[in-house]
C-alpha cells in the first residue's frame, strides 16, 4: 500500500475523469461521480499523514521506475514534510471545489468535471514529482484545464482572462524547460532526479555563471505563479472570470511550494543571493496588494489584490532563510488556501444569487442572510489573523523571524500591510452585510446558504479553529520538512551564508510557538 | 545470406498498386449510379494490407534490390508504416465526409493510394532518379487531389497554384540531379557519397546539393519556398488537406534525412549552416503570418510551415540523434495535425461551410467531442507534456543542443510561445459559449460516423502514445537513424552499370 499510494492518489482523479467523460449527461450523474472521485481521493490522501514516519529522513512512500530511456527520465514519486499537508489539501479541496460547482455549473456539466479532475491530477503531479522533467509535465499539464474551464465559464470576457492567464503562466516555463535541460546535460549530473541534482549542485562542481541563471530560471517561472509583485497582471482577471471552484485553487500553493523545493532547495547559494531583492519585493507586494484591495469596487478583485498581499507575505517568510520563517511559510500556505476556499464559496454563493460582483450593490445583507454573514465573518478574522484562528499562526512566525532573522524595517513595514489587510477585509464586510439595506439587494428574493455549501463551511471553520488552536499537531512534519534534522542534509539546503552579508543572519533553528 | 527477392524489397509499393488498379477497373465497371462508397473500404484495407507488409519487411535483411535503386531497411519501414497509417486515416476520413453524390470518387480514392505508392517509394528510393520518379508519382497524384472542387473558384487555383510551383520545383531536383551526375558520374546515393568528396569539380557539387535542397524546401513547404501552402490548404477539400500537409512532407523529410546525411555527409559544413537559416526563417516567418489569419485552414497552413521549421531544427543534432528526433518528431506531427484537419473536416464540412476561426467559436457547446478533440490537437501542437507535439519538439531541439546549436533552440522555444498564442485563441474560442445567432438558423451539430470515428480515434491514441509512452517509436526512429548512418549495406547485385563518368 505504501508503495503504490501516490500512484493510486495521482490516478483516481484521472480515472474519474475518464468515467465523468463516458457516463451520460442525465441530470446531475455527473456531479456524483466527480464527488465520489474527489471524496475518495482525499480519503487516499489521508493515508499519507497517517502513516508517516517521523523517525525517517529524507522521501517517503517513494516509487522510482523508469519511464523514458532517452533521455533518462524516471517516474519519480514521493512525499516528505513540505509535501504532505499540500498534497492533502489538494485532496481536500476538490469536494469542496465540486460542492462549490454543484449549482453554478449548469451546461457541460461533463467537460467541466472532467476537466477539473484533470486539473487535480496535475496539482497532485506537481506536488509529489521528484524527477525534474515529470514535475516540469505536471506544471504544465496543469495550465490546460484551467484556461479551457475559465474560457467556458467565464463570466465576461472569459477568453480573453484565458489567454492573459496562459501566456503569463506558458511563457516563462519555456526558460524554465531550458534550465532543467542545462542541468541535465551536465557533464557530472546526467539526471533529472531532484536529489541527484541537489547533491550536484551542492558540490559546486556546476559552472557557476549559467548556474546563476538557470536558478533564476526557475525562480522566474515561479514567481510568476505565486504571483510576486510586478507579475501578478493576470491574477485579478482570473479570479473575476474563473469559476470558483478554480480560483480557489490557482494562486499560491503551487508556485510557493515550487519555489521551496525546487529555488532554495535545489539552488541555496543562488536564492541566497537574491533573497534581498526578493524580500524586498516581497514587502512592496504585501503593501501594494493591501492598498489596492482598499479601492477596489468588485470584490472578486479585491480579493486578488488581497491574495497577492497575502502570497508577498509567505514569499517574504521563504526568502527570509530562517527555519522559522519557512515553518510559517508553508503553514501560511496551507492556511491561505483554505481561508479563500471559504471565501470564494462565499463570495460565489454570493454571485449566483445577486449576479453582480460590485460591491456598492450590496449592503445590509445579514439580517436577511444570518448564515452566509456568520460564516463571511469567521472567515475575514481566519484571514486577517486574529489569535486563535489559524492565520495567525503562520503570519506571526514568519513576521517574527523577519524581526529577529533579517531586518527589522522590513518586518515593520510588512505589519503595516497586515494591518491594512484587516481594514480592507473588515470595511468589505461592513459594506456588505452591514449599514443600510441597499435597494439592489432587498429587491431580490433572499436564500441562505444551501445544505451543501453550509456542509463545506462548517466543516472549514472548524479546521480554522484547529489550526490556530493546535498548531503543534500539523507542525512537526512541517519542519522536518523545512529542517532536515540531519546536519549533512541541512548543509544541502542551506549553505552558509558568503561572509559579509550582514543582514542576512544564520538560520534560526528554534520555534516559536 | 540468401539473396532476397527483388519484388520483397517493394512489398508495400506493390500492394499499394494492385489496390489502386482494383478500385480504378471496379469504378470502371460499376454501372453509373450505383454507389461507389465501398470503394473507400477497398483502398483502406489495401492501405492497411500495406503498412502490414512494410512491418513484415522488418524479417528481411537490410539491404537495396533491383539494381541498388531500392533499399529496405529499419529507417524505410519506419517511414512506410507512418506515411500508410496517414493515408488510412485519410480514406477513413474521406469515407464519411466526401458527398454521397460526388462524381469520380472511385479516382478519388485510387489517386490517394497511388500518391501513397509515390510517397512509399520516395523512402525507399537510393537511386535519384528513381527518386524523381516516386516524387513525380505523388505529386501528379497530389495536384490532382488539391484540385478536386471543382465547382469553388478556389479548388483549381490551387491546384494549378501547387502544380505549377511544383513542376518548377521538381524540375530544380531533376536539375541538381543531373549536375551530380555530371560532377560524379552516378545517381545512386551511396556511390555518390564515395565519390563526392573526392570530385574534381567541387562547386559543381555545391550547386547540385542546393538545387536538390530547393526542391525537397518546396516539398516540405520551408520558407523561402512556401508561398504556394496558405492557398493549396484553403482550396483543396479538407480530408486531402489532412493527407497533404502530412504524408508527402514525412516522405520529403525521409529523403531530406537521406540525401544530407547518406548522400553528402561530407559537406556538412555547407549544408549545416543552410538548414539552419532555412530552420530560423521557416518558424518564425510561419508563426508571424499565422498570428494574423482568420481562416483556420490558412492558420494551420502557416503553422505547418513553422513546424517545418521546428522539424529542421534537428537537422542540427550530431548524427543519428539528429535523424531519430526528425523522424520522431514527423511521426508526432503527422498523428497531430491529421487529427485536427479530421475534426476541421466534420466541422466545415466537405465544402468549408464554416472556414473561419469565428465560426468554431462554441464548438464544445454544440458538440463536446469534436471541441474537446479540437482542444486536444491543439494543446498537442502547442507541445504541452503527455502529448505528441512536447516530444517532438523535446527532442528535436535538445538534437540541436546536442549538435551545438543553442541559439537554434532558444529560437525554437520562443517561437513556440509565440505559437501558443494563436493556438489558444482558436481553442479558447472553441471553448467560449457560443455567440447569439438572432434570426439565422443554429449551426448544424456535426456527426461522427464510424469510418472518421475510427480515423479520430487512430490519430488521438497515436498522439497520446507519442506523448505518454514515446519510448518503442523512438526506439525504430533511431533504429533508422542507425541504418542511415551505418556504412553503405552490401548489395546482393553489382550496382548498376553506368555510363562512362562525364568528368568536366
Amino acid at each position: 500500500m505504501n508503495e503504490s499510494i501516490l500512484t493510486l492518489i495521482l490516478l483516481v482523479p484521472l480515472a474519474g475523469a475518464i468515467l465523468v467523460a463516458l457516463a451520460p449527461d442525465r441530470a446531475r450523474l455527473p456531479n456524483w461521480i466527480a464527488l465520489l472521485t474527489a471524496l475518495v481521493s482525499f480519503g487516499l490522501t489521508l493515508h499519507l499523514p497517517a502513516h508517516f514516519a517521523l523517525a525517517k529522513t529524507g522521501f517517503q512512500f517513494e516509487i522510482n521506475r523508469p519511464w523514458i530511456e532517452n533521455p533518462a527520465i524516471f517516474y519519480h514519486v514521493g512525499v516528505d514534510g513540505l509535501s504532505l499537508w499540500l498534497v492533502v489539501l489538494t485532496g481536500l479541496l476538490a469536494p469542496i471545489g465540486v460542492i462549490a460547482s454543484w449549482n453554478t455549473i449548469q451546461e457541460r456539466r461533463k467537460i467541466y468535471f472532467a476537466l477539473f479532475l484533470v486539473q487535480q491530477t496535475a496539482m497532485f503531479g506537481v506536488f509529489i514529482s521528484l524527477d525534474l522533467m515529470l514535475y516540469y509535465a505536471f506544471w504544465e499539464l496543469s495550465l490546460v484545464p484551467m484556461a479551457i474551464l475559465i474560457s467556458m465559464y467565464g463570466r465576461k470576457d472569459g477568453p480573453k482572462a484565458a489567454v492573459k492567464f496562459f501566456l503569463f503562466t506558458f511563457i516563462p516555463s519555456a526558460p524554465l524547460l531550458v534550465a532543467i535541460l542545462w542541468l541535465y546535460a551536465q557533464k557530472n549530473t546526467g539526471s533529472f532526479d531532484f536529489v541527484t541534482l541537489q547533491h550536484a549542485i551542492a558540490s559546486g562542481s556546476l559552472p557557476a555563471g549559467p548556474l546563476c541563471w538557470a536558478a533564476f530560471a526557475f525562480l522566474f517561472a515561479f514567481a510568476v505563479k505565486v504571483p510576486v509583485f510586478p507579475l501578478h497582471g493576470w491574477l485579478a482577471d482570473t479570479f473575476s472570470e474563473a469559476p470558483v471552484a478554480l480560483a480557489m485553487i490557482v494562486a499560491g500553493k503551487l508556485g510557493l511550494y515550487s519555489m521551496l523545493r525546487f529555488h532554495v532547495g535545489l539552488f541555496p547559494e543562488q536564492a541566497r543571493a537574491l533573497a534581498p531583492y526578493l524580500i524586498a519585493l516581497a514587502v512592496i507586494g504585501v503593501l501594494y496588494g493591501a492598498c489596492l484591495a482598499l479601492v477596489q469596487r468588485d470584490f472578486w478583485r479585491l480579493i486578488a489584490f488581497a491574495a497577492v498581499s497575502h502570497l508577498s507575505l509567505i514569499v517574504l517568510g521563504i526568502y527570509g532563510f530562517t527555519f522559522t520563517g519557512w515553518d510559517g511559510g508553508v503553514y501560511q500556505t496551507l492556511n491561505h488556501s483554505i481561508v479563500e476556499a471559504a471565501l470564494f464559496v462565499l463570495l460565489g454563493a454570493l454571485y449566483n444569487r445577486y449576479a453582480t460582483s460590485q460591491i456598492s450593490s450590496f449592503g445590509g445583507l445579514a439580517s436577511k442572510l444570518p448564515q452566509t454573514a456568520t460564516l463571511f465573518v469567521i472567515a475575514t478574522l481566519a484571514m486577517i489573523g486574529l489569535p486563535m484562528l489559524s492565520g495567525f499562526v503562520g503570519e506571526f512566525l514568519i513576521l517574527s523571524s523577519t524581526f529577529t532573522g533579517v531586518s527589522r524595517g522590513w518586518a515593520v513595514a510588512a505589519s503595516l500591510g497586515v494591518i491594512l489587510g484587516a481594514a480592507y477585509m473588515l470595511w468589505l464586510v461592513q459594506r456588505l452585510f452591514y449599514g443600510p439595506e441597499s435597494e439592489f439587494a432587498s429587491a431580490k428574493p433572499a436564500f441562505d446558504l444551501r445544505f451543501g455549501e453550509l456542509a463545506v463551511l462548517w466543516p472549514l471553520a472548524a479546521l480554522f479553529l484547529v489550526m490556530g488552536l493546535a498548531p503543534s499537531f500539523w507542525m512537526p512534519v512541517i519542519e522536518k520538512g523545512v529542517n532536515p534534522p540531519q546536519e549533512k542534509d541541512r548543509l544541502i539546503l542551506l549553505t552558509t551564508a558568503p561572509s559579509g552579508s550582514s543582514s542576512m543572519a544564520q538560520p534560526q533553528g528554534e520555534g516559536q510557538k | 545470406m540468401n539473396p532476397v527477392p527483388d519484388v520483397l524489397r517493394l512489398l508495400p509499393e506493390v500492394i499499394l498498386t494492385l489496390t489502386g488498379v482494383l478500385v480504378m477497373l471496379i469504378d470502371a465497371s460499376l454501372p453509373p449510379g450505383w454507389g461507389r462508397r465501398y470503394l473507400g473500404w477497398v483502398a483502406a484495407f489495401g492501405a492497411m494490407f500495406a503498412m502490414w507488409a512494410s512491418i513484415w519487411q522488418l524479417r528481411l535483411p537490410e539491404g537495396t534490390g533491383f539494381f541498388s535503386t531500392v533499399e529496405t531497411s529499419a529507417f524505410t519501414i519506419f517511414f512506410h508504416v507512418l506515411i500508410c497509417g496517414i493515408v488510412l486515416v485519410a480514406l477513413l476520413l474521406s469515407l464519411d465526409t466526401l458527398p454521397e453524390d460526388s462524381h469520380h470518387q472511385g479516382e478519388f480514392y485510387a489517386l490517394i493510394v497511388f500518391g501513397a505508392v509515390g510517397m512509399c517509394l520516395l523512402t525507399g528510393a537510393v537511386e535519384l532518379l528513381l527518386v524523381f520518379i516516386a516524387l513525380e508519382i505523388s505529386s501528379i497524384s497530389t495536384y490532382v487531389l488539391a484540385g478536386y472542387r471543382k465547382e469553388t473558384g478556389r479548388g483549381p487555383e490551387a491546384a494549378i497554384k501547387y502544380f505549377l510551383l511544383g513542376s518548377f520545383a521538381t524540375a530544380f531536383l531533376l536539375y541538381g540531379v543531373a549536375l551530380i551526375f555530371g560532377a560524379t558520374g552516378t545517381t545512386q546515393i551511396y556511390e555518390i557519397a564515395r565519390l563526392a568528396p573526392a570530385a574534381q569539380n567541387h562547386s559543381m557539387v555545391l550547386v547540385a546539393l542546393a538545387l536538390i535542397l530547393a526542391g525537397i524546401f518546396f516539398k516540405v513547404s520551408a520558407v523561402p519556398f512556401h508561398v504556394w501552402t496558405p492557398d493549396v490548404y484553403e482550396g483543396a477539400p479538407s480530408p486531402v488537406v489532412a493527407l497533404l500537409s502530412t504524408a508527402p512532407k514525412a516522405a520529403a523529410f525521409a529523403l531530406l534525412l537521406r540525401v544530407v546525411y547518406e548522400a553528402f555527409p561530407s559537406l556538412h559544413a555547407a549544408w549545416s549552416p543552410l538548414l539552419w537559416i532555412v530552420a530560423v526563417l521557416s518558424m518564425t516567418v510561419g508563426n508571424l503570418a499565422a498570428l494574423r489569419q482568420e481562416n483556420v485552414k490558412r492558420m494551420l497552413a502557416y503553422s505547418s510551415i513553422a513546424h517545418a521549421g521546428y522539424l529542421l531544427a534537428a537537422f542540427a543534432g550530431l548524427g543519428s540523434s539528429g535523424i531519430a528526433a526528425a523522424s520522431f518528431y514527423t511521426a508526432a506531427y503527422a498523428a497531430m495535425n491529421v487529427g485536427i484537419f479530421a475534426v476541421i473536416t466534420l466541422v466545415s464540412g466537405y465544402d468549408d461551410k464554416l472556414p473561419l476561426v469565428e465560426d468554431f467559436r462554441g464548438l464544445i457547446y454544440r458538440s463536446p467531442l469534436l471541441g474537446s478533440l479540437l482542444i486536444f490537437f491543439l494543446v498537442s501542437l502547442v507541445g504541452i507534456p503527455f502529448t505528441g507535439g512536447f516530444f517532438g519538439k523535446f527532442y528535436s531541439f535538445s538534437a540541436a543542443v546536442g549538435g551545438g546549436a543553442v541559439i537554434l533552440a532558444i529560437i525554437g522555444l520562443l517561437n513556440s510561445g509565440l505559437a501558443a498564442a494563436y493556438y489558444l485563441r482558436f481553442a479558447l474560442s472553441a471553448a467560449q459559449r457560443p455567440a447569439e445567432r438572432k434570426g439565422e438558423a443554429a449551426l448544424p451539430v456535426p456527426q461522427v460516423g464510424v469510418a472518421v470515428g475510427a480515423a479520430l480515434a487512430l490519430a488521438v491514441a497515436s498522439t497520446l502514445i507519442l506523448g505518454i509512452y514515446p519510448r518503442e517509436v523512438l526506439r525504430a526512429a533511431e533504429a533508422g537513424a542507425h541504418t542511415l548512418q551505418a556504412p553503405p549495406p552490401q548489395t546482393s547485385e553489382p550496382p548498376m552499370p553506368a555510363d562512362t563518368p562525364v568528368r568536366p
